[in-house]
């Protein structure tokens, strides 16, 4: 009795402590909402197999507790239950996955329109990179890397030159434009993740990683590295800003192209040299 | 094969016809296929003790061994989570020490304890024993593989007190990161991790072909393999697994340390680290990954199916009734491990191998849900119109049956790899693989050490501290990781140190406290489990032969517990599978495997 009871207890509780829980999703950012649904629908699905598995196996343990004058079924198969649990069982899986891999489409589909943004991460770090006027991200390259030249862009592209270097860890967005995030490490694993946007992957070194949302909410967001990176994981962090269209604007000004950034650099080097002398 | 059976008909066929439509026809068993060997007869302490070759021995050298082992794992966990519940009381953790314990920690208990436990433990211990055999097929071999184990732990400890530590590259030791200098252990720590890993699949493999060629060769005429008890069927298959999974560990492993002494590239691309290019170039991180997960994911059933089959026992016996469905128990078994192959890319969803993987691996993987809700549904449906006696290993196979289904539902959620993208590398991860391949086995570890205590030292562990080790940990543990999920649903990152100005995480500061001490609690539990092992073996009481009434061949060997060569003279001859209990007509409550139709004639038991 008491252990029956008790197992019924740890399950009521666990359905009490789900929807009563204050640790819920953030509200959603992004246009990913049907990632959400996706989970509310596994949620039901897998909750109600939990609950139901587990109170008759409760109601079993009181129902059938030792007697001395009880004896046991004797019972090696029954084909036609199992037979039907398996089918059962199949179904539900088929109502979980499918809708789950028509979201994943979407996911790995992005729009033709997307805004191109290319995410640097380093330890411990992240740098933004986004085409200028033409569009096109400028080829880059590990050993063209230098204090110069950050991000190891390629000068004798010519998509290079107006492409435009944010040497900060805060980016910025215009709401309601799809963007793909074309991620690039320099040395180890990371991935930029926003838990509001729901989407992530990783950043590896030697490849470039990718994936698309749209930002669909004003406001600051946090960036969490999410693949384990060394000493400094847990502090490498940044923020996304959701701007509207006057305010993005605002801040693309301020940034630097990549052909400011060599001129800038020439004079700075023409004035050390000019000192040495 | 029948024409053999014709000639070697043993006793009373004449019972066949006293027991009318029920009378079972096999009565027959195959005859002897080979004369018995010689065993190896040991002389000294030495012999008999230390350097055993009884598979007996071996198996509690191998407990023994991983369970050490484990508790410095569980004293690693105790200090990660005072760092998460209270990061400003306990700031003697620095960041690399807390990454240098989740690391040890994670490696420590997969490998080092449950596979070793299960395996090395629990299977030489019963297989020889539950398939009517002497001993392993090749018993010298046995021996070696224990103790190339050992020196695997040995190096394995030994990587705390090499300079920089041990490593803190995480479980999965992911390169680049593992072998670069931002991840504290990457001097000398990961190579003695990539040794000691090798180390142990060598010492695996010699174990692992003695337990498969053991069950396929040396079993006892009689015992088919649709009459072994699923533990054996369970280890078995587990086993299979690890000899092919083992390999791609084995090479990953030796890659990576040419990687890192040689500078050889297989992992490495082009890199820029900490202000200047490295001298790689070419190689793909994403391989490793691959090799890793290919052993990583059979890995997880290499640690379940020995309790998928461990549990189906001790619910059978302590319900006093047949295993329910125990042919499609047994091809679940098969199938999982089967299919427990072509899953491993589901670790990699956000891993940035080519997206459309995902589409074929969330398909295989949550096929895998199928045949393992069946064994689920089994175990419940045993225990239906059964007579279930509430022992401590039955309160812990019940243990198991909601910490895995709890477990198993979260894996419906990330084996969809579309939800696995938001909560990937998050506590939601953290708290599934707990909860289904850490609480769920253990359970069963603890349910079968229980049960089988009394076969190896002839005593009952003490049954009061046993109801409190059990229910301490079963609810601690389940709430430690039941509410762990959440803290994934709001965000919060796996492999963080700490992060409390973050606005994820301020509203999980009073979860995570409570989390630390659930499992401060839960963990001291243990200790007194270790003491209940250790005063019960001299103060115990003392239990009566087959204590449990069990049917299988352990616990009907002429000495009890079971003396060296497991069976007097004669091997045991085994009528049918081990779950007759209260079969109808019969006036006794359980038939043992060895008991022949006709001795039992009245009872009604489906031939088997």
């Amino acid at each position: 009795m008491f252990v029956a009871v008790i197992f019924v207890l740890i399950i009521l509780g666990s359905i009490i402590f789900h929807f009563w829980s204050p640790w819920w999703w953030t509200p959603v950012a992004s246009n990913w909402g049907n990632i959400d649904d996706t989970i509310i629908l596994t949620f039901w699905v897998t909750g109600a197999v939990f609950v139901a598995v587990c109170l008759f196996m409760a109601y079993c343990v009181w129902a059938y507790r030792y007697r001395p004058d009880r004896k046991a079924e004797y019972k090696p198969e029954d084909k036609k239950l199992e037979f039907r649990l398996t089918w059962l069982t199949a179904l539900g899986v088929i109502a979980l996955l499918a809708p789950g891999l028509i979201v994943w489409n979407k996911y790995i589909s992005v729009p033709e329109n997307a805004f191109k943004i290319e995410v640097v991460a380093y330890q411990w770090g992240w740098n933004y990179r986004l085409p200028g006027n033409d569009g096109i991200l400028g080829k880059t390259s590990v050993g063209l890397i230098s204090d110069e030249n950050p991000f190891g862009l390629d000068s004798n592209d010519p998509n290079s030159a107006d492409d435009i270097l944010v040497m900060d860890a805060d980016l910025h967005l215009k709401i309601n434009q799809p963007v793909k995030i074309e991620l690039r490490s320099l040395d180890v694993l990371h991935n930029f993740y926003i838990p509001q946007f729901r989407a992530k992957m990783d950043t590896l070194p030697g490849i470039i990683t990718y994936y698309w949302f749209t930002p669909e909410k004003k406001g600051e967001y946090e960036i969490l590295c999410a693949e384990y990176c060394g000493t400094g994981h847990y502090a490498m962090r940044g923020y996304v800003q959701v701007d509207e269209e006057q305010d993005y604007s605002n801040w693309l000004a301020k940034q630097i192209s990549y052909e400011k950034m060599l001129a800038k650099n020439n004079i700075k080097n023409k004035l050390i040299a000019e000192k040495q002398n | 094969m029948s024409d053999e059976y014709t000639e070697n008909k043993l006793e009373a066929k004449a019972a066949d016809s006293s027991s009318g439509s029920y009378a079972p026809t096999a009565e027959t068993v195959p005859a002897k296929e080979s004369p018995d060997q010689e065993l190896y007869h040991a002389k000294s302490f030495w012999t008999k003790w230390v350097f055993s070759q009884d598979a007996k021995v071996i198996g509690v050298q191998y407990a023994l061994t991983a369970t050490a082992i484990g508790f410095i794992g569980l004293i690693l966990s105790w200090g990660m989570r005072l760092q998460l519940g209270f990061p400003e009381t306990f700031s003697f953790l620095g960041p690399a020490t807390y990454y240098q314990s989740v690391t040890m920690h994670g490696m420590i208990m997969v490998i080092y304890l449950l596979t070793a436990l299960f395996l090395g433990g629990f299977g030489n211990y019963l297989i020889p024993l539950m398939v009517g055999a002497r001993d392993m097929v090749f018993p010298y071999v046995n021996m070696v593989s224990y103790w190339m184990f050992l020196i695997a732990v040995l190096v394995l400890i030994a990587s705390f007190f090499v300079p920089g530590g041990p490593t803190g590259a995480g479980w999965t030791l992911y390169p680049p990161q593992a072998i670069l200098p931002g991840t504290p252990g990457s001097e000398m720590g990961i190579v003695l991790m990539l040794i000691s890993l090798s180390l142990f699949v060598i010492g695996f493999t010699m174990g692992g072909l003695n337990y498969v060629i053991t069950v396929l060769q040396a079993r006892t005429r009689g015992m088919t393999l649709m009459r072994m008890p699923l533990t054996i069927w369970g280890i078995f298959t587990a086993t299979v697994l690890a000899l092919l999974a083992f390999p791609a560990l084995f090479v990953a492993c030796i890659m990576m340390t040419l990687d890192n002494l040689l500078g050889t590239s297989f992992f490495m691309p082009e890199i820029f680290s900490m202000g200047e290019k490295l001298e790689y170039g070419g190689g793909s991180p994403i391989l490793f990954q691959h090799l890793f997960w290919f052993f990583g994911h059979p890995e997880v059933y290499i640690v379940a199916l020995p309790a998928f089959g461990i549990v189906s026992d001790l619910i059978s016996v302590h319900a006093r009734k047949n295993i329910f469905g125990y042919r499609m128990m047994v091809w679940a078994i098969v199938i999982i491990g089967a299919l427990s192959f072509i899953v491993w890319a589901h670790h990699m969803y956000v891993s940035g191998m080519n997206p459309w993987f995902g589409f074929f691996f969330a398909t295989t993987t949550l096929i895998i849900a199928v045949p393992t809700a069946i064994k689920v549904y089994n175990w419940v449906l045993t225990l239906w119109r059964g007579n279930i006696h509430l022992t401590i290993p039955m309160l812990f196979s019940l243990g198991f049956i909601v910490t895995f289904v709890n477990g198993g539902i979260t894996g419906l959620f990330l084996g969809n790899v579309i939800i696995d993208v938001p909560l990937s590398d998050t506590y939601f991860v953290v708290a599934h693989f707990h909860m289904v391949m850490g609480i769920a086995p253990l359970m069963v570890v603890f349910g079968a050490i229980y049960h089988w205590y009394p076969l190896i030292t002839g005593r009952h562990l003490n049954q009061t501290l046993g109801k409190i080790h059990f229910w301490v940990t079963f609810v601690g543990a389940y709430a430690i990781y039941f509410p762990m999920h959440y803290l994934g649903f709001i965000g919060v990152p796996r492999r963080y140190f700490e992060m409390y100005d973050s606005p994820y995480m301020t509203s999980g500061v009073g979860l995570n406290q409570f989390i630390t001490v659930a499992a401060l609690i839960v963990g001291f539990t243990q200790f007194l489990f270790l003491y209940n092992i250790f005063t019960s073996w001299y103060k115990g009481e003392k239990s009566e032969r087959n204590p449990w009434k069990a049917n299988s061949l352990e616990w009907h060997t002429p000495d009890y517990p079971p003396t060296h060569g497991n069976f007097g003279k004669e091997l045991p001859v085994v009528y049918r599978w081990p779950y007759d209990f209260s079969v109808p007509g019969s006036d006794k409550e359980y038939i043992p495997q060895d008991v022949a139709p006709s001795q039992v004639p009245t009872a009604k038991a489906e031939t088997t």
